[in-house]
């Protein structure tokens, strides 16, 4: 099913030879990184037409990280809400809790595959780091990961357990202490020690082939989900409803129903504490287009074109840039772009906990909330098919703070 | 004629090696920098490379990254870096200044608008770390129409390919990164520089410059041997970033840079007797 999958989507050209969606991606690194970039490009492209690749990768998706992940119709939410029916494509139930092991997977057996014995990582709320040291552990790889110390402090449940699964959690003290300084830590480990390391980078952002290999590997959210509403409600849903930091998650799901024009996709980007001032991380939204990390997108600078200081509520979502194909979807018109601020995210996580017994990330409760909004404005007849990308465990810390609890 | 064009055909003439301090624009004080750039020509520098803060400078080590963020932190943007190279220019009409940067801060002013302001104040060269041969080419245009050479990286696992496709674009000269890894990360290890950098000549043909890793004389002496320049940064960066003063910064880099020069014109005599009695 993924080599079928993957066939078809190569022959719809998109990204370019050189990773441009349209004006957008691209690979805007030092030329000390290129032969890398060149050199991983030339991998994937090989090993995804490699049967006995992409049989050990679906070996692994259904019993290492437990797929299909199920779709599961919230009735007593949609009833709360009272509009369209409310399905989630249940992502939380993955190992480690969240879509970002899809990814690691399949970026760790093309590590193994290259003949690579150490890999690197950035992380912002820590679930890609802890995807990343789970599959090095299972490889048998020496894994460092890098976090922003601002975030080690928030996510110290997580740095913990990436401690356990044998990684080693380097703390990046440089800019914001957040994800995008991680990120900038990571390429200078990689362009270091590129002989025999590999980058898994964690979102659809960065150079090319990153957006397009990261979106492939995610892809089977959307694949699964398209198929599991033909079979279960013998249509398509009407709205897919994605949060948007990077924007891994929403791609995956989004990409396999492109060609589906009557399906209306929508990413949910953190809007902090409001678009008007700075403290959101809502680059489609918000921001312009310019160069980040690899790549020409949207993203949130300053009038001198420094990179701004982003807040959200979820570390996941606090990303100054986004994936450059959702930057190329937004311009074609084709998906559309909406902001959830830090309190409608946390309404939208309890009331998700409290209806359903389900307790989602607070990335994913951006995605929630929007849903709720959606479904709300829309007749019962219709669907709509959140992306329930990962599971609270992880924030219950931070919620517990911002409401006042010291345990 | 482009100032670099000149300073090279000179330097070749006279049978000098280039050296190329590199200084972040603003570091350690914003006052600092013109004077700075003043003492290294005195020191011996023939050309100047100037960084343009930003935020997130990917290619560049914790040295580098740190002065680009105290540079910030004080306030030089793309605006205050241009005063500073129209400031020098009024003592100093002639040593070529090549801008290094990335990419975003050019996005937002705009390439063309940028390029006009940069060629007004007095830039000769302009190397965006972040911006390769495969995405140039628009800026490229914008630098041709005002006489601003583009300057490209190339690395010891750069392939013919992209050797041939920078060579369309690049002018000036070509910098060639010593190490792999980012500025200022390890020490270089000379004895591997002859053989890559023939086989840059010959593609390319431009001056060499080599620079990342080179952080005392006796390693400037020993590029010398083989490039037409030696970039210096990180090693002068980390002196600089100890200094509270501009006076303190002048001396500093007067003191780090003329035994530099001295050990490379030595070398370069060396190398010249080799040339006139070949073994």
């Amino acid at each position: 099913m993924v080599e079928q999958a993957f066939k078809l989507k190569q022959e719809q050209a998109l990204p370019d030879a050189g990773g441009h969606f349209g004006i957008f991606g691209g690979r805007f690194v030092s030329e000390t990184l290129m032969p890398a970039l060149e050199e991983l490009d030339e991998a994937w492209r090989h090993y995804l037409q490699d049967k006995d690749f992409l049989a050990e990768l679906d070996r692994d998706l259904a019993h290492f990280v437990g797929r299909p992940s199920p779709l599961y119709l919230a009735e007593n939410l949609t009833r709360q809400v009272g509009g369209a029916r409310i399905v989630l494509k249940r992502e939380d139930l993955n190992h480690t809790g969240a879509h970002k092991i899809n990814n690691t997977v399949g970026q760790g057996l093309l590590a193994r595959a290259m003949g690579k014995r150490r890999v690197i990582a950035e992380t912002g709320a820590g679930q890609h780091g802890v995807a990343s040291a789970t599959i090095a552990a299972r490889l048998g790889m020496e894994c460092v990961v890098y976090m922003g110390a601002e975030d080690v402090r928030r996510q110290a449940i997580n740095v913990y357990r990436m401690k356990l699964l044998g990684a080693e959690v380097v703390a990046v003290e440089s800019g914001s202490r957040t994800l995008k300084d991680a990120l900038n830590e990571a390429m200078r480990d990689w362009v270091t020690n590129v002989d025999d390391t590999f980058y898994i980078l964690g979102t659809v952002a960065g150079p090319h082939p990153y957006p397009a290999m990261v979106r492939d590997f995610n892809a089977v959210v959307g694949r699964e989900a398209r198929a599991q509403m033909l079979t279960e409600y013998g249509r398509l849903p009407d709205a897919l409803v994605a949060c948007v930091g990077g924007g891994s998650n929403a791609i995956g799901l989004f990409y396999p129903f492109i060609d589906d024009v009557a399906v209306d996709m929508v990413g949910v980007e953190a809007a902090g504490r409001g678009l008007s001032g700075e403290a959101h991380a809502a680059s489609l939204c918000a921001g312009r287009v310019g160069v980040l990390h690899g790549s020409r997108t949207y993203l949130l600078d300053d009038d001198s074109g420094q990179i701004r200081h982003t807040h959200s509520i979820s570390a996941g979502l606090d990303y100054p840039g986004v994936g450059p194909e959702h930057a190329w979807l937004k311009d074609q018109g084709r998906a559309r772009y909406v902001g959830v601020s830090d309190t409608e995210a946390l309404e939208a996580f309890h009331a998700l906990t409290r209806s359903e017994g389900i307790m989602p990330a607070l990335e994913s409760a951006h995605a929630i909330a929007y849903g709720m909004k959606l479904a709300a404005e829309l007749p019962r007849d219709r669907v709509v098919l959140v992306n329930l990308s990962g599971r609270g465990d992880k924030d219950i810390n931070t919620v517990a703070d911002l409401e006042g609890m010291k345990f | 004629m482009n100032r670099i064009d000149r300073r090279f055909a000179a330097l070749k003439q006279a049978e000098r090696v280039a050296l190329v301090p590199y200084v972040t624009a603003g570091h350690p004080l914003p006052e600092s920098t013109v004077p700075v750039l003043h003492a290294a020509v005195r020191a011996g520098a023939d050309l100047l490379e100037i960084g343009m803060p930003f935020s997130d400078v990917m290619a560049d080590g914790p040295v580098i990254q740190n002065a680009h963020e105290r540079a910030l932190a004080q306030g030089t943007g793309l605006d205050q870096v241009l005063d500073m190279v129209r400031a020098f220019r009024q003592d100093d009409p002639e040593t070529p200044i090549i801008l290094m940067g990335y990419a975003n801060p050019i996005e937002r002013r705009g390439a063309e608008r940028f390029a006009g302001q940069a060629a007004e104040a007095g830039v000769d060269g302009l190397l965006i770390v972040d911006c390769p041969a495969d995405e140039a080419d628009q800026l490229q245009a914008c630098l041709k129409d005002r006489g601003i050479h583009q300057i490209f990286l190339v690395a010891p696992t750069t392939t013919e390919n992209r050797l041939k496709h920078a060579s369309r674009l690049a002018g000036g000269f070509v910098y060639y990164v010593s190490i792999k890894g980012v500025t200022g990360a390890a020490s270089l290890d000379v004895d591997s520089l002859a053989p890559v950098i023939a086989r840059v000549r010959e593609k390319i043909d431009l001056p060499v410059a080599v620079g990342f890793g080179i952080r005392e004389p006796a390693q400037a002496a020993a590029v010398s041997a083989t490039a037409d320049a030696v970039v210096i940064g990180s090693a002068l960066v980390e002196r600089l970033d100890r200094c509270e003063t501009s006076d303190e910064a002048i001396t500093v880099v007067a003191d780090f840079l003329a035994p530099v020069r001295q050990a490379m014109d030595n070398s370069a005599f060396v190398v010249s007797e080799k040339i006139v009695r070949p073994a």
